[in-house]
């Protein structure tokens, strides 16, 4: 319709990994903007400004200094505004119990960060193509759960 | 008494757009020529009261023809899944050819270049979604829904769920009632 392409945001203290973010994004087929946060209390600070576009999807790290990506995942999910951001945790390792936990509070996506480039462009791309149908087939995002 | 005005048709027309666009609180570019540039994201319900407020103007959107002819393959397929009547036992890439009287291979491939996904894994998304809404309301096992939309087993519903989502049925099932259950607690 009037897309030409997805907005999405990542928050992780980690340079190395917003970087190979980043650089998986440019050889997708759907056109991406990605911006990057280096923590939750960034993050927080730019979703709550005003004027903004807000992102299509935002990608947590869990572990993040000053404010945790499960505090951010609730304290988005608390907050109307952003009920049509699919959220996507992007972490190293959590254990069953904790992966659970974040679909029960919000998450949509809980993505294990892969351990090559050429994994996680697959990983990504799967998960912009599944968000984009989502977003253009008017899906129920309340129902939207994918883990890969 | 006559008078007699004049008026500038361009000028008219991009008021028209201006003051549309603004009563519905859309971020906009005007740039001549009949087209418009959108600086947000447009919800369906958004874009369809854009529609109709600018067809009260006689002024239409103009969609692409292969949008159209996409949303159609969309709308056929998602009938299929929904109509129960229509679970014959006619293959869905023959059903899809006969009532948009175009052949599969073009569809098909229309429908890859548009949506970003083949008609199949479109397919799958759509049974799997439907699938959710049923777990959801609960009255039907997962054998029933199985049945209900056509798969040779559950075991190949279970299957092509943990596929299409990375998780199973019943982690679906509990994740959304503990949500609601956070949800009421909450409120």
């Amino acid at each position: 319709m009037n897309e030409d392409y997805i907005d999405i945001i990542l928050a992780d203290d980690d340079e190395d990994d917003r970087l190979f973010f980043t650089d998986a994004f440019e050889e997708l087929k759907i056109t991406t903007k990605v911006s990057t946060y280096n923590d939750g209390v960034y993050l927080m600070d730019y979703l709550n400004s005003e004027e903004i576009i807000l992102p299509n999807v935002l990608f947590l790290d869990l572990n993040m200094p000053r404010k945790s990506g499960m505090e951010c995942l609730r304290e988005i999910r608390a907050n109307d505004k952003f009920k049509d951001i699919a959220v996507a945790i992007y972490s190293t390792s959590a254990s069953e119990e904790d992966i659970e936990k974040t679909f029960v509070y919000g998450a949509n996506i809980y993505i294990k960060k892969p351990d090559n480039f050429k994994k996680l462009k697959k990983v990504l791309s799967e998960v912009v193509t599944i968000n984009w149908q989502y977003h253009t087939n008017g899906l129920n995002k309340e129902i939207f759960l994918l883990r890969l | 008494m006559k008078l007699f005005i004049k008026f500038d048709f361009n000028a008219v027309c991009r008021q028209v757009l201006k003051e549309t666009l603004d009563l519905l609180d859309i971020k906009y570019n005007i740039l001549g020529f009949g087209e418009v540039e959108i600086l947000e994201k447009l919800s369906p319900d958004k874009y369809e009261a854009l529609n109709k407020s600018l067809n009260k103007y006689n002024i239409e959107i103009v969609e692409n023809q292969k949008s159209i002819l996409v949303q159609k393959i969309k709308d056929t397929i998602i009938d299929m899944i929904l109509n129960d009547e229509t679970k014959v036992t006619i293959k869905t890439s023959a059903y899809l050819a006969n009532t948009l009287g175009h052949s599969y291979g073009y569809l098909s491939n229309l429908f890859s270049e548009v949506t970003y996904t083949s008609i199949e894994n479109f397919i799958i998304l759509q049974k799997i979604e439907y699938t959710k809404q049923l777990i959801i309301k609960g009255n039907l096992s997962l054998t029933e829904i199985a049945f209900k939309l056509n798969y040779s087993s559950v075991a190949h519903l279970s299957t092509q769920f943990k596929n299409t989502t990375g998780i199973t049925p019943s982690a679906f099932q509990r994740i959304i009632t503990k949500r609601r259950q956070i949800q009421q607690t909450t409120n």
